[in-house]
């Protein structure tokens, strides 16, 4: 019997993006059009949220649909994530010049989102495929969205052509996965992982090339920085955080609940894939003068960090990572909202942008300090809990040597967080007059960037409410 | 259920700070004044909690305890001992006379402030934690905005290249200590960060042979402890005068308290196995401090290496594990605090009139500013360890405890610093104060304002008191090494 209510996120997105099409050849171009597309998109994904988190619940009959999809509490959490991600996004697309009049963004962003939560519910592996084309291909084009742009030409198109190759891979997985068990359900592979053998290690490897395209796990990152830098700046802060978190929930489902037998061959390479991952992108962070590269190499690292939770395979490693990526999410959407705002100001991305700061916005300024110091894992900022609890769940595991490699790597990270924060606050803008340059926040942005802060604070001092329910999740999945 | 004093003290500065924020800017006398009232109130309480703490009971006292991650043993602890006590007071000391020495702030007082205040909140919650995860919150919230406070507000030729040294190697060093902290937590069973019941774990010796190593010296980073005291002295000179005061004067005791608290008293094994091991650097660092301050030629960097100097003695104190050189150790972080905060607040009052802190150009000062070389020479005396000053008081007792360990002939050496500072500090004094007022100058030396007259009599004021009166202190310090020698030697 099909439980339709599981499936309200996906159907109400959908319906949103109808509506959307639908509305747009009504409306004519100009400032109407902008805050009708923007505050149906907002207004709507606000209603789902609201009523995701009010209504939905992890199902108890986990499979659903014939084993297509399931409705488990990773399910539901995920959901949540990409829905306030997409909900961030919007607010940020509705005032960004290139996007807000155009209805194909908001659609795309959408999809996208509709995408991710089937990607976080698949326990099929057709469904898992068509679940991450269906995230990719918005995310090719909105990468690519701002036709007259150069760079964004070339992200869109470099990120379709890296994202053509690692989705043949991962089929490649996929089908060879098929062939050796005949079935298509996830769960129905579990016999093939029950102890090692070579065969089952390189389809796994296959599948796992896929995942850490969509994570940018070190070897295949390469894509982010080029991507980020290119992409209209708000669809950047979407693609580091929420399709991040999609790979992350793919990842879990297989790690933890479809085959929990991998774990002791796995735990080693993920291991060392989560060294290699924060260290070479903190390393290449140190030289970047362009703030979306910055972010870009940081949330490589910050994937590396999140990973650690994973290769602990304890139910607390799980809520670790779970409480990673949600206050990864709030803050990146939050630094990616600032670095939207002062490009829109300033027409620039490059750190000389950031000159004088403070001066200009001193606010605005205070946000960029809360963003990065909670990247950089600093307290009272969510960052601080979150590496804290990951290192805690890490060392329980006895993987002390990774520890080490990861706290060595936040004070990598701390450095070039902090040479930001010299620019904002000590260096002058060219001519030294700041007070004749003074920078407009948009006003839904700045609701969104205060909802954001907030967060981030929140998350950094009252942990409790939050960690717990992720510790729940976890030993549910265990 | 009293008035939870304790944990007011803590987040009053950061309250402040989150209130200062929310002024304009261009209302710079709000923003001082509130500043200053929120200091005086802190200071105020800060002497209620030391006044009113009960040393002949001695232990852990203002005890308050929130659930804050109770899934993973995690509370907000609030709670001091005869060690801290002390050190409350001294930070409150410091938070207040910091603020009227940075009165004339004009460029940002409102984020001066504000900064100044976090850190502040970050100090007082270190001293106050008894939870191992608190305290480390609190440790990284006092070490962050130093960066921002040197590099804004710092000397303009080093303040980027020192804020960003001083700041990496304080981190690598907290973090360091983290990894330490985790591993106990994981190895006790006990899952706890409460540090009462981490105290009674009875860790294996082997384990805490390995492990007492990286969390005292992480921790030791910060104390200034060689061969890790490199970024100090670069600090102290970088850092506009507040903050040189509240970090040569504060946050090195943090650093020491923290490496005490976690490192000897958890893993009593293990400093008694590595004790002489940190007996010799903190040789290192009182010997050579010493001599490196004799020969500079800025007037901020003889003070700077003259704490590298100060703080071995502390380090010492803690390493012979006996009574008189814990008590000394005790004593020694409040009378250098207290002292050293004098000091550079001086030599901002000299620089902010000179505009040079080149000994060779100085002299004659104490015509223009006698209360400023008053007090430097009563700091100096304190430096020196003069009977009847404060430093008489402590750092008598860290020789003593010298003697009393295997390593006694360490005492002698220790002692050739006391003649180097002699040196140092009257070299200083004759020649920034006596001798004649170089020309460039005559004339035009606005004398030092009230505030900093207030500031400076009131930092002598503990120096000249606790040199008198030693039984003001002790006592208090006295209970707190009961407790951590019963722990010794319990182990």
């Amino acid at each position: 019997m099909a439980d339709w209510s599981s499936l309200f996120v996906e159907i109400a997105l959908l319906a949103l993006g109808i509506v959307i099409l639908v509305v747009d050849p009504f409306l004519r171009r100009g400032e109407k059009r902008r805050s009708v597309l923007g505050w149906l998109t907002a207004g709507g994904l606000f209603v789902i949220l609201g009523a995701h988190l009010g209504f939905g619940r992890a199902s108890e009959n986990p499979m659903l649909f014939g084993g297509m999809v399931s409705a488990d509490g990773l399910t539901f959490w995920f959901k949540a994530f990409f829905l306030f991600a997409a909900l961030i996004s919007a607010i940020l697309f509705a005032e960004n010049e290139p996007l807000q009049q155009r209805a194909e963004a908001y659609l795309l962003l959408l999809v996208a989102t509709l995408g991710m939560c089937l990607m976080a519910a698949a326990t099929d592996l057709v469904m898992l495929y068509l679940a991450i084309e269906t995230t990719s291909i918005p995310l090719y084009v909105l990468a690519g969205f701002l036709r007259d742009d150069d760079k964004s030409t070339e992200a869109g198109f470099k990120y379709l052509l890296f994202g053509a190759v690692i989705s043949a891979i991962l089929l490649y997985g996929l089908s060879l996965l098929f062939g050796l068990s005949g079935s298509t359900a996830l769960y129905a592979q579990r016999p093939l992982f029950t102890e090692f053998n070579l065969l089952s290690f390189g389809v796994l490897l296959l599948i796992l090339a896929g995942l850490a395209f969509k994570v940018a796990i070190f070897p295949f990152h390469f894509w982010a920085p080029d991507v980020y830098e290119g992409a209209p700046t708000p669809v950047a802060g979407f693609l580091s955080t929420a399709s991040k978190a999609a790979g992350f929930a793919v990842l879990i489902r297989l790690f933890v609940t479809a085959f929990p037998a991998l774990s002791s061959d796995w735990s080693l390479v993920l291991a060392i894939l989560a060294a290699l991952t924060m260290t070479v992108g903190n390393l290449v962070a140190l030289t970047q003068k362009n703030v979306k590269r910055l972010l870009a190499y940081s949330s490589i690292a910050h994937a590396g960090y999140a990973l650690l939770g994973l290769v602990a395979f304890s139910p607390l490693g799980l809520a670790s990572l779970v409480f990673y990526l949600l206050v990864y999410l709030l803050t990146n959407l939050l630094a990616f909202g600032l670095v939207t705002v002062v490009g829109q100001a300033t027409a620039s991305d490059e750190l000389h942008a950031y000159y004088g700061l403070s001066r200009r916005h001193a606010g605005l300024a205070l946000a960029l300090l809360v963003a990065l110091l909670s990247l950089a894992g600093i307290p009272p900022f969510g960052g601080f809990a979150a590496k804290f609890f990951i290192f805690n769940a890490a060392v329980e595991s006895g993987w002390v040597w990774l520890v080490i490699v990861g706290v060595l790597n936040s004070i990598v990270g701390l450095y070039y967080y902090l040479n930001v924060l010299k620019y904002v606050y000590l260096y002058r803008m060219e001519g030294e007059d700041e007070v004749r340059h003074p920078i407009l926040l948009p006003r839904a942005t700045t609701v969104a960037l205060l909802v954001l802060i907030a967060g981030v604070l929140i998350l950094g001092t009252l942990f409790a409410p939050w960690f717990d329910s992720a510790l729940r999740l976890a030993s549910a999945l265990y | 259920m009293h008035f939870p004093v304790l944990s007011s003290v803590v987040f009053l500065p950061l309250v402040a700070a989150l209130v200062i924020l929310t002024y304009r800017p261009e209302w710079k006398k709000a923003i001082r004044w509130t500043a200053l009232m929120t200091a005086l109130l802190a200071l105020g309480l800060s002497f209620g909690l030391y006044l009113t703490y009960d040393w002949s009971a001695g232990g852990y006292q203002f005890l308050e305890k929130y659930r804050w991650l109770p899934a993973l043993g995690i509370y907000l602890y609030f709670g001091i001992d005869g060690m801290s006590a002390p050190l409350i007071l001294l930070t409150g000391v410091v938070m207040t006379t910091g603020v009227m020495i940075s009165w004339g702030i004009e460029e940002r007082p409102r984020e001066f402030f504000a900064f100044l205040f976090i850190l502040a909140s970050g100090v007082f919650g270190v001293f106050a934690s008894l939870d191992l995860f608190m305290l480390f919150f609190f440790y990284e919230i006092a070490v962050f905005p130093m960066y921002l406070l040197i590099v804004i507000w710092g000397w303009v030729k080093t303040r980027e290249y020192a804020a960003m040294k001083l700041t990496l190697y304080l981190f690598i060093g907290s973090v360091v200590a983290l990894v330490g902290a985790l591993v106990m937590y994981w190895s006790s069973g006990l899952h706890t960060f409460d540090l009462l019941a981490l105290e009674r774990a009875a860790f294996s010796p082997a384990f805490q042979k390995v492990w007492f190593l990286p969390v005292f010296m992480g921790f030791g980073v910060l104390g200034g402890i060689f061969p890790f005291h490199n970024w100090s002295p670069d600090g102290h000179v970088a850092a506009p005068t507040a903050v040189s005061m509240f970090h040569a004067g504060v946050l090195m005791k943090l650093g020491a308290f923290a490496a005490l608290r976690v490192g000897i008293m958890l893993l009593p094994e293990g400093a008694k196995f590595w004790s002489p091991l940190i007996m010799a650097l903190a040789l290192v660092n009182i010997v050579y401090g010493a001599f490196i301050a004799s020969v500079q030629t800025d007037f901020k960097y003889v003070i700077g290496f003259s704490s590298v100097s100060h703080m071995g003695l502390v380090l010492m104190g803690f390493a012979t594990l006996s009574e008189d050189g814990l008590l000394g150790a005790g004593m020694q972080m409040f009378s250098h605090g207290v002292m050293t905060a004098l000091f550079f607040a001086v030599v901002g009052m000299v620089y902010d009139r000179t505009h040079t802190r080149h000994i060779p150009d100085l002299g004659g000062l104490a015509r223009t500013m006698p209360l400023a070389a008053v007090g430097f020479i009563i700091g100096g005396l304190v430096s020196m360890g003069m009977p009847g000053f404060s430093g008489f008081v402590a750092e008598f007792p860290i020789f003593r405890g010298i003697w009393q360990t295997d390593r006694w002939w360490m005492a002698l050496i220790a002692v050739l610093s006391i003649v180097v500072t002699a040196a140092y500090i009257l070299r200083v004094v004759g020649r920034v104060f006596f001798g004649p007022l170089p020309e460039t100058f005559a004339g035009h030396l606005s004398p030092i304002n009230t505030f900093d007259k207030i500031a400076l009599v009131f930092l002598c004021l503990f120096m000249v008191g606790l040199g008198f009166f030693p039984s003001l202190m002790t006592p208090w310090v006295q209970s707190g090494v009961r407790h951590i020698l019963a722990l010794l030697g319990g182990a």
